[in-house]
């Protein structure tokens, strides 16, 4: 079993074969980032080159960490320091640098479809990092590989997705993902945060949080995008929080023994309480620390010479 | 997992791996048997024995399998060394797949296996246990895996079948048999651990 793909865009066309190879091949990374000289030779003389049209913090130093960890040379390439305000094109851009060598190209961009159009133009390996509102694959993996890593397994999981579902990558790409893997998952959220049709994709939506969150084994919140306010997706942040936001009390509702996730930024006291965030129910530092192994898997799968 | 076990040490053709998989390795036409149970069992109480005297005792001694032959026959090894001295010496597990020299030029990457060497190294006496011992380029790559998992005292070489062709210069400390195959030939060790009957055998191209 071989990850037989160029480029990793999406989760909806991977089976449940490929998604199984990713967790397990993270697995022999996991224990490589717990070692005292957390680097191996496998991608020496491969080039990475983390090309980010969009402020990130958290992915893209896990991806420079993971290629760093496997011995390739990782070039950051952001657009206020590039020519990319000097107009030049998206595919261009990529042209250059697959000119001097590349060989992944991990892209985030804030146009849904932006690392398809990237993929088609290059002949480099294309990892989608986040564009727009479509998928945030790595992020998806890395929080299937938390959940696995805490002994659930995804067969009649039952998952709560709460927040912005919308605007939501993250959202997207767990729930081709874990609905793929026979999990049951609730979408919670104002339905001006609902996407249309949604329930098309095998989820139920909720819009009474206390209903979602009743019984699940996994509740996965989302950033509330404060700069939304004043778009008429909610009122007040104040009225999000009472209505949406995770308190203790909520988390009583779902099992005993859930998780609380979280893709990271939180905004303490809006959609998530600090002491749920900081509960021993949290895995949110977790998602943090996998999100590397689980970038080196995908960096290590996507480097065959092709 | 038969598939893993096999190119460490061979470039086993699809036809040979499928042949394995499906267990109907015994009647293929050229296979020739070259070390039995028996002779496997004696080969690995000798190894026991030599590392013992080699290393005046269990002091400081561990032992780390490559992955997957190798793991298995340092659990033997280990066992045998517990029924001679009464120590139970540590054991680590070895996937060098990460460390391999060919990663670069292989379409698809290997599966990966877990890496477990669960004690400090540093300064111990490491005894690597592979099956066979081909071109040398296995135990490269495992040397490399040791060092960046610490600092040990001294490495040694044990392997259940040496079958020559080396392209490095590298030499087993202990031998279960030296065993003459010309290059195109394919040595499998079979154990009872993968569902097999413990033998060696020859298979000719």
């Amino acid at each position: 079993m071989s990850l037989k793909r160029k480029d990793l865009l999406s989760l909806a066309p991977l089976s449940v074969d490929e998604i199984t190879l990713v967790l397990e091949t993270a697995d022999s990374f996991k224990e490589v980032t717990g070692r005292e000289i957390k680097k191996v030779p496998a991608l020496r003389g491969k080039t990475v080159v983390n090309l980010f049209f969009e402020p990130s913090t958290r992915t893209r130093t896990s991806f420079e960490l993971a290629a760093k960890r496997l011995s390739a040379d990782v070039i950051n390439f952001s657009p206020s320091s590039s020519s990319v305000v000097k107009g030049e094109t998206l595919l261009d851009t990529a042209r250059n640098i697959e000119a001097m060598q590349a060989d992944i190209i991990v892209l985030r961009h804030s146009s849904a479809g932006a690392a398809e159009t990237l993929a088609r133009g290059v002949k480099s390996s294309v990892i989608n990092a986040g564009d727009g509102w479509h998928e945030h694959p790595t992020q998806a993996l890395l929080d299937l590989y938390t959940i696995r890593e805490r002994g659930l397994g995804f067969e009649g999981l039952r998952v709560a997705i709460v927040g912005d579902v919308a605007h939501s990558r993250v959202a997207r790409s767990n729930i081709y993902a874990l609905t793929k893997l026979g999990a049951k998952v609730r979408l919670v959220g104002p339905p001006t945060m609902m996407p249309w049709g949604v329930e098309k994709l095998g989820v139920k939506v909720y819009s009474n949080m206390d209903e979602g969150l009743r019984g699940v084994n996994v509740i996965m919140m989302l950033r509330l995008q404060l700069e939304r306010q004043g778009r008429a997706l909610f009122p007040t942040i104040r009225e999000y929080a009472r209505l949406y936001g995770l308190t203790a009390e909520r988390v009583k509702l779902a099992d005993a023994g859930a998780i609380v996730m979280h893709p990271g930024p939180i905004n303490r006291g809006v959609e998530i309480a600090p002491d749920v965030a900081d509960s021993l129910s949290s895995v949110i530092l977790d998602q943090v620390a996998n999100g590397v192994a689980v970038r080196m898997g995908i960096l290590y799968l996507m480097s065959g010479a092709g | 997992m038969a598939r893993r076990f096999f190119y460490a040490h061979s470039v086993a053709s699809l036809r040979t791996i499928m042949a394995t998989k499906q267990g109907v390795m015994k009647e293929w036409a050229d296979e020739k048997l070259v070390m039995d149970a028996g002779d496997i069992a004696r080969a690995l109480t000798r190894i026991a024995h030599e590392i013992l005297e080699h290393n005046k005792g269990v002091n400081n001694l561990t032992l780390v399998g490559i992955r997957t032959g190798g793991v298995h026959l340092a659990h033997r090894l280990v066992k045998r060394i517990h029924s001679i001295e009464g120590v139970q010496v540590p054991i680590g597990e070895l996937d060098i797949t990460l460390y391999r020299d060919d990663l670069a030029l292989r379409k698809n990457q290997p599966v990966l296996r877990k890496t477990s060497v669960p004690f400090d190294l540093t300064d111990k006496v490491v005894v690597l246990v592979d099956d066979v011992l081909f071109t040398g380029r296995t135990i490269r790559a495992a040397m490399d895996s040791l060092m960046d998992l610490g600092r040990p005292g001294e490495i040694q070489l044990a392997v259940l079948v040496d079958r020559g062709h080396r392209q490095l210069p590298i030499k087993a400390t202990y031998i279960g048999k030296n065993l003459p195959t010309s290059r195109e030939e394919k040595v499998q060790v079979l154990l009872e651990e993968n569902g097999e009957d413990d033998r060696v055998v020859i298979a000719k191209p």
